[in-house]
């Protein structure tokens, strides 16, 4: 017998696991519907760019992954989502959201001291000892290359902090739940240029251990960041390609309008 | 486990969510249960209409038509006294003062909602009464006018500050138009913010009657407390709620004049429920525009 | 016809004498009470039981049975109001039942104080059987203060940023771990000043405690919540309409310490929140 398979998709499995699976997925807030039916296969250790103008459902893909969509009133999702092939909806809310973490657009700290903001989610999770979580919230810190920078201060307001410290404090309290996925909405749209690289620098470090969506604004920063870029468009994939191929020789020629500034 | 705690405890907030509603269903119940024997003995429309409050005579007398028109006669005094002053002053603090000087003195009226009622119930006797016995050459001070007086400083702080809300809510854009047509600010104000602050000031005047009709304890030291049906501001009057607080301590529990008592209670708890329908319905229209 | 700059004046004069007929016998009333109460003010005054059939002695046991009661008070009703509060914002969606929830809070809140007395003594007095007693009567303030309490909470919660709440459960808390560690905590200066607010209010309630505690003279402290109990505002109307005789200074004297403890109550409410409003830094 002789069986019949994609040829590419069996080399890209191969290649990589697939962490997150999305099936004809479709997003509405209220009576309006702001998703069409979007299927994507996000890879393990990838980090997966989300690019498109307002409005193209880019965010909203993003917010449903962990479910924060949930919060909108009135939001209504279809299709599948899966992760590590098990539906989401399957999985509690709190124990999906502790596997998928969320970077939002401005920096968000809690209005407590540096290290409760990153020994917040472990604690949530029920960490109580102080020994555990010092190690914790040290790795995290370092993980998001802002050990140096705070470790005198830890028992300080992280709201005291840079807008660029206090994005990698909000990575590290990110880390600090152990994730498996990390979500990224446009970190960066807040900060100046040598906090984004350094943000930028900090989720190239990240890559062999978390699988990473960025939402960006920032065609550039989808560029420099991730290995596959998804275009997004009136709440349709356009695109999903090598970030090089996509950025080099577009197959849409919507996408090819976009990245070349021609509107967005 | 986890699960569980959330469950439970979120059932536990939905309970005490639903709280105010149970209370006020508990509170007509229990008004119902024991205030409805009266009605066995006297007929709904000989309690509200009869003419003679004689709980102690024999046979009793349960009509409380002049408690009634005691309660409303000390309440339209009061709303005459009050929505004047009520509006002018939240007028002057709002536009008039500048606002440093403004807060300080909303912070005194703020001050008057402050005070107990007993309190002022008893300032009442000590000054009021004999200020109001010496100008009118009366026998006596405790009067209608005694409690109006009173009741309408007990209502000004909540009208003041209802009112000064509905008239912070008027956009600013209607005054800047005003202003750009010449108007003087006496003329915006006249013509342009109170007629848009009007359904705010409507709540106001309704909650302000809600806090007046439901006052006990000033109204029962310095109103006379005749029940009889009163035909002038300057003789002694006899409050629904005067006379349960005056009588309760004397009945026998489950007998007739108890009943009684519940009675008015029930008709206070129907008048005032009507009273705070109207003026939430009349502020929720306030917002709905804004 | 004026010239309306003249008719500004003189309406504007007008609406100042308004105000001043409003504030000054505020002002008035605060002096007469401080002056008139403070010679009746000693340590035996504030110490003692009354005495000589209450025209002598001191108002102890009174200014303790407002204490306990208004305590007895918070127990019941904070954590019911806070909690009704949390439902609404946190919890309730926008439909009919929360409407109704609003309106029943509304209408509770204008129940006349002498009706809560009423339903005290219906419900608490003689229903669950507690009898006159320190607990009825704080059940009874404590259904009556609830609305306030609500009210502030409410403000208080919705005031905390949404964007905390979308943090705490971005990072898998559940939405009462977030409730509990992020948006009580933040709310809790605003709640605390209005719970005090309630609470003052209820000190200075006679109606609803005639029928459900108050006592007209007891000479010792209550020890335990089934125990009836002296209470300050009560007191003073036995003092002005019960018992003849008694020397202006023990009655202003007992107004004086009631107003006292309600404006320290008021003072130290405003005073806490000029204080979280300063450190607040979002």
């Amino acid at each position: 017998m002789v069986t019949l398979t994609n040829p590419k998709s069996e080399t890209l499995n191969s290649k990589q696991n697939i962490k997150i699976k999305t099936n004809n997925l479709k997003i509405w807030y209220g009576s309006h519907q702001v998703m069409h039916g979007v299927s994507i296969d996000v890879y393990e250790n990838e980090i997966l760019a989300a690019i498109g103008p307002a409005n193209s459902g880019k965010t909203s893909f993003l917010k449903c992954i962990n479910r924060l969509n949930d919060l909108i009133p009135r939001s209504k999702v279809e299709g599948e989502i899966l992760l590590d092939d098990k539906n989401i909806y399957k999985l509690s809310v709190s124990s999906l959201r502790k596997r998928v973490g969320m970077v939002f657009a401005l920096p968000l700290p809690l209005p407590l001291t540096i290290f409760d903001n990153v020994a917040y989610g472990p604690r949530m999770h029920g960490i109580k000892e102080k020994k555990k979580l010092s190690e914790i919230v040290e790795s995290s810190l370092r993980s998001s290359s802002l050990w140096d920078e705070v470790k005198d201060r830890l028992n300080s307001q992280a709201m005291k902090l840079s807008g660029g410290q206090q994005q990698r404090l909000c990575i590290a309290r990110t880390l600090a739940v152990e994730p498996e996925v990390i979500l990224y909405d446009e970190p960066c749209s807040g900060l100046d240029p040598i906090s984004t690289l350094k943000v930028e620098e900090t989720m190239r470090e990240l890559k062999s251990r978390y699988t990473q969506i960025l939402v960006t604004n920032n065609v550039k920063q989808a560029a420099r960041v991730s290995e596959r870029t998804a275009f997004f468009l009136m709440g349709e994939l356009i695109e999903l390609e090598e970030t090089a191929q996509l950025f080099t020789a577009p197959k849409d020629k919507r996408t090819d309008d976009y990245i070349s500034g021609r509107f967005g | 486990m986890k699960e569980y705690f959330e469950w439970l405890i979120e059932n536990l907030i939905l309970i005490c969510g639903v709280i105010s509603i149970v209370f006020v269903i508990l509170i007509f119940i229990f008004l119902l249960k024991e205030g409805s024997g009266i009605f066995s003995h006297t007929s709904l429309t000989g309690f509200i209409f009869g003419k003679d409050w004689y709980p102690i005579s024999d046979p009793p007398k349960f009509g409380i038509l002049p408690l009634i028109l005691g309660s409303f006669i000390v309440t339209l005094g009061a709303i005459i006294i009050a929505v004047p002053l009520g509006i002018a002053s939240a007028v002057f603090l709002s536009e008039v003062v500048p606002r440093g000087i403004g807060d300080i003195l909303k912070a005194i009226i703020e001050l008057l909602a402050a005070i107990p009622s007993i309190v002022l119930g008893f300032i009442g006797i000590v000054i009021l009464s004999p200020i109001i016995k010496n100008i009118f050459n009366l026998p006596t001070g405790l009067t209608a006018l005694a409690g109006s007086v009173m009741l309408a400083f007990m209502a000004l702080p909540t009208i003041v500050s209802i009112i000064e809300d509905a008239i912070n809510s008027v956009p600013k854009s209607y005054r800047e138009a005003s202003y750009a047509m010449g108007a003087t600010k006496w003329q915006t104000i006249r013509r342009v913010i109170l007629p848009a602050a009007s359904s705010g000031i409507l709540a106001a005047i309704m909650l302000g009657i809600g806090r007046v009709i439901g006052e006990t304890m000033a109204v029962l030291m310095i109103t006379g407390n005749a029940a009889i049906i009163p035909t002038s501001f300057l003789q002694p009057v006899r409050t629904m709620t005067a006379t349960i607080a005056a009588e309760m301590g004397e009945v026998i529990r489950g007998d007739a004049h108890y009943q009684a008592l519940f009675g008015i209670g029930i008709v206070l708890f129907i008048i005032t429920f009507l009273i705070n329908l109207v003026s939430d319905l009349f502020l929720h229209k306030k917002r709905g525009k804004a | 016809m004026l010239d309306p700059r003249k008719t500004e004046k003189i309406m504007f004069t007008l609406f100042g004498l308004a105000t001043a007929i409003v504030i000054l016998p505020v002002i008035i009333i605060c002096a007469f009470i401080f002056i008139q109460g403070l010679p009746g003010i000693s340590l035996q005054f504030l110490l003692d039981i009354p005495r000589h059939g209450m025209k002598g002695g001191g108002i102890a046991p009174a200014i303790v049975g407002t204490i306990y009661l208004t305590l007895a008070t918070a127990v019941f009703s904070i954590p019911l109001g806070v909690f009704a509060a949390v439902y609404l914002t946190e919890y309730a969606g926008e439909h009919f039942l929360k409407r109704l929830i609003e309106i029943s809070i509304v209408n509770l809140a204008g129940v006349p104080s002498i009706v809560f007395g009423l339903f005290g003594l219906g419900l608490f007095v003689i229903f669950l059987g507690f009898g006159p007693s320190i607990l009825a009567g704080a059940l009874t303030l404590a259904v009556m203060t609830i609305p306030v309490i609500i009210t502030a909470s409410r403000e208080a919660l919705t005031s905390v940023p949404k964007t905390y709440r979308e943090v705490s459960l971005s990072l898998g808390a559940t939405k009462w771990q977030t409730i509990r560690h992020i948006v009580l905590p933040n709310a809790a200066p605003g709640i605390i000043t209005g719970a005090i607010l309630g609470l003052s209010r209820a000190a200075g309630e006679t109606a609803p405690i005639l029928f459900t505690v108050a006592a007209f003279y007891l000479p010792y402290f209550p020890n335990s919540v089934f125990d009836q109990a002296m209470v300050l505002p009560y007191h003073i109307y036995v003092l002005a309409t019960q018992v003849p005789g008694v020397s202006p200074k023990i009655q202003y004297g007992t107004v004086l310490v009631l107003v006292g403890l309600i404006l320290i109550m008021n003072f130290s409410a405003a005073y806490l929140r000029a204080k979280f409003r300063k450190r607040k830094t979002w």
